[in-house]
This record gives C-alpha cells, structure tokens and sequence, in this order.
C-alpha cells in the first residue's frame, strides 16, 4: 500500500492565505486564541516576579546554546544511559530512516495497535501514513491529535493541533465517526472521547510518544502534557517508543527543570503543566506495570546543518507556540496556510530548514516584522532576523518574483545616480498628482495591483521630498 | 542506515558542522563536570520558607490548579477524611490502594465501610489511593515514582486520585524532589511523575475541561502540621 501524504502548499502561503481571511468558520475558530491563550499568559507571568522571569530566561538561552556547541557529546552520553536502563537508541538522519526503524519495531514487537502521544516529529515525518500502509492502525490519543486524524487533517497549531475547528465541527465530526448522538457542548464531547479512547489504551501493543526533554545525565525522556493521554500510551503497552529530535537534549534533570518552568508559563499560561513525566528504561524488577522494552527513534532531518550557521538560534525552540499566539499573520489566517506542520513565526524559519527553501519561499514573508514574536519568545530566538536571512536566501537563489527582482535592480540603478533620481521622483510626483488631483488618492496603478487591490494608493502632493528639503535647507 | 550508520553520520555531521573533532580537553572536562554535579540553576524564591509555610504554599497552589486539599492532625484522621471525602462527591467506598507499606500506619481497618484492595487498577475501579515521594510548594505540585510499592497505573487510570501525603514531606521545589531520588538509587525509578493538578484539555475552543484522559479529580489528604 502506498501512503497517502498530505501535499505541502508552504509555496503557495498567498493563495491560502485569502482563502483562510475568507472563511467565517475558521475565522470565528481562530478568534478563541485571541481571547484565552494570549489573557492567561499575562496572568502566569504576573505569578513570578519579572527579574526571576528575565534570569530563567537567560539561563535556559545559556544552557541550551551551551548544550548546541557540545551536541554530540550529549548525545553519545544519553545513548549510553540508555543502555544502561535496558534501553535502545536508534541513530536515524533522515525522516524514511525513522519511519523504517519504527516499522521494524513494530514488526519485532508483533504489534498492530500503537497508542500515540502528541509528536509534532512524528507530523514532520508523516508516520501516520506509513504505518498504515504497513498495515499498523496508529490511533492519536491527544484529544486535539485525536480530532484531526479523525478528520484527516494536519494540525493548524503546534499545541492546539485543532484550534481551526469549533465545537460545532468537533460534533458533527463526533457524531459520523462515533455513530452516536450528536452532543454540543465540550464536557459531553471531551467524556466522548475519553469513552472511547479508554479501550485504545489496552489494545495497544506499542505506546510512542514524542519528547520535550531527553536527558543526557540519567537517559530519560520527559513528556509535558495537560490530559495524561500520553501516560496511559507509555505505561499501558509492552514496549514504549520515544520519538524525538536531536534538538530535545538537555544535560541535566535541573536543566530540564528551569525549561519547563517558562514552558508552562509561556505556552498555556499556567504556573507548571499537569503532567511532567520522566521515563527512564525498562520496567524495574517487582514492578507491576510500565513497559518491558524501551526505545528512543533519534531523528536528525536536517538539523545537524543549522549548527554554527545563522539559523543555529532554532534550535533552541522548545515548541512553546508564543509565537504564534501573538503573531498577527498567524492569528488572521491560521495555521494550514502555512502549508505543513510546522506554523507561525517558527514555522516561517524552521520549515525552510527542513523542506527547503525552494518549497517555502513565501513563508519568511509571512511577516509584518512587528517583531512581537521575539519579544515573546522565552528562548530569545530572534525569529524577525532568522525570517530575514531566509528572504536573504532566497532572493540570492533568484527566489523572488521576476517583476520583484527586476523592479529592484532598476531602483538600485536609478537610486545610484543622484540626478537621474531627481528627475525619474520629481516626474513620477508631478504625474501620480495629476491623475490623484482633487480626491486625494488613487484607486488603480499600473503594476501596484498588489497594493491598490485593497486599499487606495494616497496622491502624492508638491514637490518631492530631496525637492523640498533643498527649498528649506539650501544645499546643505 | 539507521543503527551505527546512522550514529556516525549524525555525529560526522554535527561535528563538521561546529568544526571540530570528537570532544576532547578542557571542553570535554566541563561537559563531564556539569553531567557529574548537575549544578542547579535558579529556583524562584517564592518557596524559600520555613516549612510550615511551605505546606501552606503548597496547599494554596495544589488549589489553584483545581486540587482538593484535607488537612488533618494525626495518623488515625486519615481514614475517616478519606471516607468523608469520598461520601461527600458520591463516589464509591471501595478504593485500589498503592502496595506501599508506609500506608499500612494509617489503620484503614477503622473504618468499616471503606473496603480496600492493594494493588493496580483497573478500568472498573473508580477510586485510586497512593503516597507521594514529595509535594512541591512551589506550584503544589505531586512528585511520584513508580516501584513495586507504586504502580504508576494508579496514578492515571482511576477517575479520581486520592493522595496521602505527609506535612514533612512538603519541600520548596522540583530539584529537592529529584535529590531524595539520586540519593536512592544511581538510576532513576522506571518513571517519575509531577503532577500539578487533575487532568485537563483546552483542544477544543481553548475551553477547560477536567478530566480528559487521567484523573478527573486529584484529593491530597495533609497529614500533620
């Protein structure tokens, strides 16, 4: 069987975009996160006094950049603790490597069912789809997961996976798929759920979850979660599979400790989440539950190369989605116009890395440059000058449109040669204020469509600026 | 090429990208030196208190985050605030208790109607009773490890959560929790859980909602002062 891969439309964000601004459904969707997330933010962090905020701050920047310059060090000493515990590290650099390892796990294991915990690396890697061409049956255990796989779609946030849907579409979607009465309010929806993922739990022969942390020090992983889905997959199945990212190691416990408290603060608003769990090998001698074998799939996709580059400052991204909760782009049009897994102001830098350039272009341009994005981040990621590096790439890969390019160089042509700008600025002026002439304004221009489409273009009045200053100033 | 291809080519590759050879000298020293003394960063200075303080900062933060707290004075209360605790939300007085033997002072014998069975859960059973390693005060947060004494099971399955926990078990934050542990053992337990609260999803309209996949409701019976 072949999968059935979603297609990545990152290049064409424009289009998806007016499409998403156009959709009342999604936009009455998208209007909870300007309600709740950015509020409760606000609250956890008025908790914790605002000098002990900045100082976790820099350390966690510190540890992590720390922890980046000395990777495969890391690495190598959590692999061997690994061991150590009765478990095993599969060292895997592209995403069909994983997706492989993971299979053959499954095969080793006997496995049908896989109980998953929420994996944005497990989206990245579209494992859904390869397991089921294996003939596995995946079932997402993230109530938010849970509703997307059930509609086939991607997740449109990092840690809301399903924030583009309501209640309304949560019930119906429940009602076809459950073949039960169609409920409307969330307790009956969230019950429903529970109800019928319970069982899913003990069917399961794999549990894999994702990672915020693996510990370089005692070979742990650790889980941040609200609903304890990804408890259950990891304790109720025989063997637990980790999959994570290279970028999740951190070397020590209080290392993990001082990430979590900002993650908590800065991602759901709360003082700590209500499930921080540490998974350390196999289960022990006289243990009565926990899984009998341990995995961790370490996935390098691309990541390896943004070390000692300008990209290096994603890499400390712990997938908070601060930044998407305050981005202006983000909260208009959404998450799928992003085009893929990854969205908002971190999705704009990481998904050039991992798809490249080529297949993303548009998205560093998702941007109003408003710069909210980096001020929020607890990790100090400047993402407004990552965005920037990446349209730096891509207009050196002649990247940018043709009309953009060539307007471009004829301006620098034009710019460079004092007397020529005088004369092409003081005629462009004297021109646009003639057609302008009396409204003030301009509804049509030849080759600024982009601009007048929505919006009137203003006229320009008197002479231009350099004319002006020369009248007051003189030479000077 | 996954395995020991797949090693070097991840480790060729993040070497070559941070222009350097294996780790070695000084650097490799510092590495080695921050995995052996794990250094704590900074812990916020809320639950720097003397301990009767501490509890209460642990209760007022167990709270907040839609916890049950009982206080009460001595070992033989316990039963009786359990019971009490379960009659007052209608739930059932048959509880799958944590085969853990620092219960056993508890007496539970003393109640006649609270009929008790030690062990894991299952899915009938509505009702789970565990220890704690430690309670945080920083954030009221509950930090458990499995063993044979605490199947982890029990503290996800049930729909409700009761916890028995000690006043002087009550520390300042996370960090000392993980201390007690590296002072057990040279591994850490299979799992070690911190749990803030009962469970909770915002997935569908970033709307609250208890109880999605572990505990409903999370009850923490204080022994002591």
């Amino acid at each position: 069987m072949t999968p059935v891969i979603p297609p990545t439309t990152s290049h064409v964000f424009r289009d998806n975009s007016v499409k998403a601004l156009a959709n009342p459904q999604l936009q009455r969707a998208l209007s909870n996160i300007r309600r709740d997330f950015v509020d409760s933010r606000g609250r956890a962090l008025a908790d914790l006094p605002e000098e002990e905020y900045a100082a976790l701050k820099a350390e966690a920047k510190a540890l992590k950049d720390h922890t980046l310059a000395h990777l495969d060090f890391y690495l190598e000493r959590f692999a061997a603790k690994v061991a150590e515990t009765g478990g095993e590290v599969h060292w895997c650099a592209t995403a069909a490597e994983a997706r492989e390892t993971i299979i053959a796990l499954c095969k080793r294991y006997n496995a049908k069912t896989i109980a998953k915990g929420k994996s944005m690396v497990g989206e990245e890697i579209d494992l859904n789809a390869y397991l089921e061409a294996a003939g596995l049956r995946p079932i997402e255990t993230d109530l938010g997961e849970y509703i997307i796989q059930m509609k086939g779609d991607r997740p449109s946030h990092i840690t809301a996976p399903a924030i583009h849907l309501t209640k309304e579409d949560v019930g119906d979607l429940f009602a076809e798929k459950h073949k039960r009465p169609r409920k409307s309010e969330i307790p009956a929806l969230v019950g429903e759920a529970r109800e019928m993922l319970r069982p899913r739990y003990h069917e399961a022969d794999i549990g894999l979850t994702g990672a915020n942390f693996l510990i370089a020090e005692t070979g742990s992983s650790a889980i941040i979660t609200n609903e304890g889905n990804g408890d259950l997959s990891q304790i109720l199945p025989r063997a637990h599979i980790v999959l994570a990212s290279i970028d999740k190691i951190v070397p020590t416990l209080e290392d993990a400790l001082t990430i979590s408290r900002i993650l908590a603060r800065t991602s759901s608003g709360q003082e700590f989440t209500v499930y921080t769990t540490f998974s350390t090998g196999v289960r022990r001698a006289g243990d009565v539950d926990g899984p009998a074998a341990f995995h961790v799939v370490l996935l390098d996709n691309g990541r390896s190369k943004l070390l000692g580059t300008k990209q290096e400052p994603i890499l400390r991204c712990i997938r908070c989605a601060a930044c998407l909760n305050h981005c202006p782009v983000y909260k208009s049009v959404g998450g799928h116009a992003y085009g893929w897994v990854y969205t908002g102001p971190m999705g704009a830098v990481i998904t050039p890395a991992l798809l490249g350039v080529e297949r993303s272009g548009p998205l560093p341009n998702a941007s109003t440059f408003c710069g909210r994005c980096e001020a929020i981040c607890p990790m100090s990621i400047p993402l407004p000058s990552l965005m920037r590096h990446w349209r730096e790439t891509e207009y050196e890969r002649k990247g940018a449109p043709a009309a953009y390019r060539h307007g471009l160089g004829l301006w620098a042509f034009v710019a460079k040669r004092p007397r020529l700008y005088a004369l092409a600025t003081g005629l462009g002026a004297r021109v646009l204020g003639c057609f302008g002439r009396g409204r003030g304004r301009l509804s049509a221009l030849p080759l600024a469509g982009g601009w007048t489409g929505t919006r009137d273009f203003p006229a320009p009045e008197g002479a231009t600026f350099r004319a002006q200053w020369r009248a007051a100033h003189g030479r000077g | 090429m996954s395995g020991t291809d797949g090693k070097a080519a991840i480790l060729g590759n993040i070497r070559r990208a941070l222009g350097r050879g294996e780790l070695s000298g000084a650097a490799r020293a510092e590495c080695e030196a921050r995995l052996k003394e794990h250094p704590s960063n900074l812990i916020p200075a809320r639950s720097k208190l003397p301990k009767a303080e501490q509890v209460e900062l642990f209760v007022k933060m167990a709270e907040a985050v839609k916890a049950s707290v009982t206080r009460v004075a001595r070992d033989e209360d316990v039963p009786g605030a359990l019971v009490g605790y379960l009659k007052g939300q209608n739930l059932p007085s048959d509880v799958v208790m944590a085969p853990d033997a620092s219960l056993d002072r508890y007496g539970w014998q003393s109640e006649r109607m609270l009929s008790v069975r030690r062990g894991r859960p299952e899915d009938a059973d509505q009702v789970g009773v565990t220890g704690a390693l430690c309670g945080v005060a920083e954030t009221g947060t509950l930090m458990m490890a499995s063993g044979p004494d605490h199947p982890t099971t029990l503290n996800f399955m049930p729909e409700t959560h009761v916890v028995v926990l000690r006043a002087e078990q009550v520390v300042g934050a996370y960090e000392e929790g993980f201390n007690i542990l590296r002072a057990r053992g040279a591994t850490l337990p299979r799992t070690v859980n911190l749990v803030t609260g009962p469970s909770r999803t915002g997935d569908i309209e970033q709307k609250i909602e208890l109880g999605a996949h572990g505990p409903r409701r999370l009850h923490i019976i204080v022994v002591g002062d």
